[in-house]
């Protein structure tokens, strides 16, 4: 476990050397100090003029967590055949973001992009996290039921029963992401609270930004107030009826897409030029398009998205090995685990992206800004994890008394398996993220998506967004493969969160 | 005719039951007695697994659902035989004549005023009283019941054996109150390192065929 902590460790120092850090801003320290100010008065006034868009912010969720909930209801059920494992595999590899720049050339600017970029991903989590829980559940009442009992009624009486409550947990623990992720789709223009934040940063209005994040923190924060089992069937048809408003889908459009638009450039070439739209394949061009992206787009993206990911993966570890101190009660007071509790929950509100965006405008362009916008969102949930375990492990009585020898040879060792399978859980995810993060103008794989869409090529995007999400499962793979090797698993399904 | 006929099970190694032959007919009942890891459990198994379609199975660990109340988990003993829709709506809220139906039975375990509590909220005597309840709605001519009273407190189990005799036409239990066997069935069959020792009426079990039964005196205690 320590040779391949080390091990980590040292590829992580080589990316390091390898990547491209560096402030390029005059002032940052001027720069940080206003955003600073800003925090501390923020323009709470302008918060009456973006009601839409929170009530978006909030539809959009809602809608794309219920079609992610039947989508993964329905995948879950099918969830032992390899070809379905792999779908949700494929589902929820691709960010919500690329998600959303796949569906935007086929229904636009729509509320119906907005739902389907969080609902598609969400089906595949749900999928498998659904199925999961289902296979954890205890077996037994299935055996004392009657041998002819139909598919229905075992359902109802001897499986739902058993995971009704895991299931509403982490559907609920889900709907904060979807929040989460809702917010985020405004950056690239839908009209959620993303798209305010975007202008208050881009034009420095460092009063209104912070405004529109203390909401998002109450919103986030009040949910379990208003979020309640009998009302949610209520808020979904609301939500859709206040969506359906908008939706206008023309299927030209998605034919138009399915059909020409994402077909090899080299397919589509001579008809563009002629003006007559034909369609001819050519293998040999298509080959020599593919290697050619895959030399100047693909490669040069993905080696910079694992340089960021394996930063970030051992920064997120580091992070929550020190971050946890400070919510465990083996180091510090309860006053001291409350605040540092309402830390990194506040950080983990964050979404990484306004973090990466934010941190962007202080530093200038490189790694930097996404490295600690990961690390701070990943190791503030990650902390939190470690804290709990941490926690749930019983002294002795006669422990050290001082704390860095408690802290060095009683609670680390002791939760450092459970800690590893938690971090290897979130590899997956912070690739994900780093992919995504290019939009931001690094070059990940994200940079070139963006890029592609900008410039209407959606060959080119459609390739880029099919390799990173192989990357990705690759990575998962890989993940998984380690922690057998290891041995280390973390118990329960919902470390699956993010 | 339900019964076995010089059967053998053994799992990996370790043989379990060796050459067991015990024929039980209609309207039979019995009780298996003997030391624990005798058999008992694997030799109940084996005749459900041969008379599924007319037996019925009381699980050692009750194998109910927890989260569902007392009146649901027995009335899932005749979710065969009604269409899905009726089960569910059931399950949403239940039928009067489902009710009407179950409440005798409930009413014979002392479990009246439970009908409709939480199966987590019972404790593990009543639990297993329901695990019964739902072996015996169930409505099979054979019950088959793995230790069905170990955890009723004394004055219960005898009122839970009456049940179970007055429903089942043929029943197989198994049981570790010697006490409580003999006093309410009439055939006893003595099982130990997966063989048949003795199979004769309860009358003429003596203490001296429990001694070496269970190898000592602890065990024959009951006697």
């Amino acid at each position: 476990m320590l040779r391949v902590s080390l091990g980590f460790l040292g590829v992580a120092v080589l990316c390091l050397a390898l990547a491209d850090i560096q402030i390029t801003t005059l002032e940052p320290w001027e720069e940080l100090g206003r955003i600073g100010s800003g925090f501390l008065t923020p323009d709470l006034a302008v918060l009456a003029g973006y009601g839409d868009a929170f009530l978006n912010t909030v539809t959009f969720a809602f809608c794309g967590l219920f079609l992610g909930v039947v989508g993964g209801c329905v995948l879950s059920l099918f969830f032992s055949f390899t070809a379905v494992r792999l779908l949700c595999a494929f589902l929820r590899s691709i960010h919500e973001i690329f998600w959303a720049f796949l569906f935007l050339p086929v229904v636009g600017l729509t509320p119906i992009c907005g739902i389907l970029a969080i609902g598609v991903p969400y089906m595949g989590v749900f999928g498998k996290v659904y199925a999961e829980i289902r296979q954890e559940a205890d077996q037994s009442p299935l055996r004392g039921l009657p041998p002819g009992t139909g598919r229905l009624s075992l359902l109802a009486y001897a499986v739902l029963p058993l995971i009704w409550d895991d299931i509403k947990s982490y559907t609920s623990y889900r709907l904060e992401c979807a929040l989460r992720s809702s917010a985020v789709l405004g950056f690239i223009g839908l009209p959620t609270l993303g798209f305010h934040l975007e202008t208050a940063l881009r034009e420095g209005h460092y009063t209104e930004a912070p405004a529109l994040l203390y909401a998002f923190y109450l919103l986030i924060a009040s949910l379990r107030y208003w979020v309640k089992p009998k009302f949610v069937v209520a808020y979904v048809i609301a939500s859709f009826a206040l969506v359906s408003t908008a939706v206008n889908l023309s299927l030209a459009n998605v034919v138009r897409f399915v059909s020409y638009e994402i077909l090899p450039w080299p397919m589509r070439r001579d008809g563009y030029y002629e003006g007559t739209g034909a369609v001819h394949f050519d293998a040999g061009a298509v080959w020599s398009w593919a290697v050619e992206l895959a030399g100047s787009q693909v490669l040069p993206g993905m080696w910079n998205t694992l340089i960021l990911t394996q930063i970030a993966l051992v920064g997120t570890g580091i992070f929550a090995l020190l971050a946890y101190v400070v919510v465990s009660r083996h180091f510090v007071g309860r006053t001291t685990t409350r605040l540092g509790g309402l830390a990194l929950i506040v950080l983990r509100t964050t979404p990484e992206y306004i973090l990466a965006y934010a941190l962007l405008q202080l530093f200038g362009p490189s790694m930097l800004p996404a490295i600690i916008a990961i690390i701070l969102h990943n190791g503030a949930i990650l902390g939190h994890l470690t804290g709990q375990t941490a926690d749930g492990i019983q002294l002795r009585q006669d422990a050290p008394r001082r704390r860095l020898d408690r802290y060095l040879f009683e609670v680390t060792p002791r939760l450092y398996s459970q800690f590893l399978a938690f971090l290897f859980y979130r590899w997956e995810i912070i690739m994900r993220e780093s992919a995504m993060l290019g939009i931001l103008g690094i070059h990940t794989l994200g940079f070139f998506v963006d890029s592609a869409i900008t410039d209407d090529h959606l060959d080119v995007a459609l390739f880029l967004i099919v390799a990173s999400a192989l990357l990705n499962m690759g990575i998962d793979t890989t993940s998984q493969r380690i922690r057998r090797r290891l041995r280390v698993t973390t118990g329960t399904v919902f470390t699956y969160d993010e | 005719m339900h019964g076995l006929n010089g059967v053998s099970v053994s799992y990996g190694e370790e043989p379990v039951l060796r050459d067991v032959t015990l024929s039980i007919v209609e309207g039979e009942q019995l009780v298996i007695i003997g030391p624990s890891g005798a058999g008992k459990t694997t030799l109940l198994r084996k005749l459900y697994e041969l008379n599924e379609e007319q037996a019925t199975l009381v699980h050692q660990d009750y194998a109910l659902v927890p989260q569902l109340s007392a009146f649901h988990n027995v009335y899932s003993g005749r979710l065969d035989q009604h269409p899905g829709w009726y089960n569910l709506l059931n399950l949403v809220r239940p039928r009067r004549r489902e009710v009407a139906a179950i409440e005798p039975i409930f009413r014979d375990l002392g479990l009246a005023d439970k009908l409709h509590a939480r199966v987590s909220t019972l404790s593990g005597g009543q639990q297993q009283r329901v695990a019964v309840g739902r072996a015996v709605y169930r409505g099979c001519p054979l019950i088959l019941a793995d230790e069905p009273v170990s955890a009723v407190d004394p004055h219960q189990a005898g009122a839970v054996l009456q049940l179970i005799r007055s429903r089942a036409s043929t029943a197989v239990l198994a049981m570790h109150d010697v006490q409580l066997a003999l006093q309410y069935f009439a055939r006893i069959v003595g099982l130990r390192e997966g063989r048949i020792v003795f199979d004769r009426p309860a009358a003429e079990i003596d203490r001296q065929a429990l001694v070496d039964l269970y190898g000592d005196e602890s065990g024959a205690a009951g006697a």
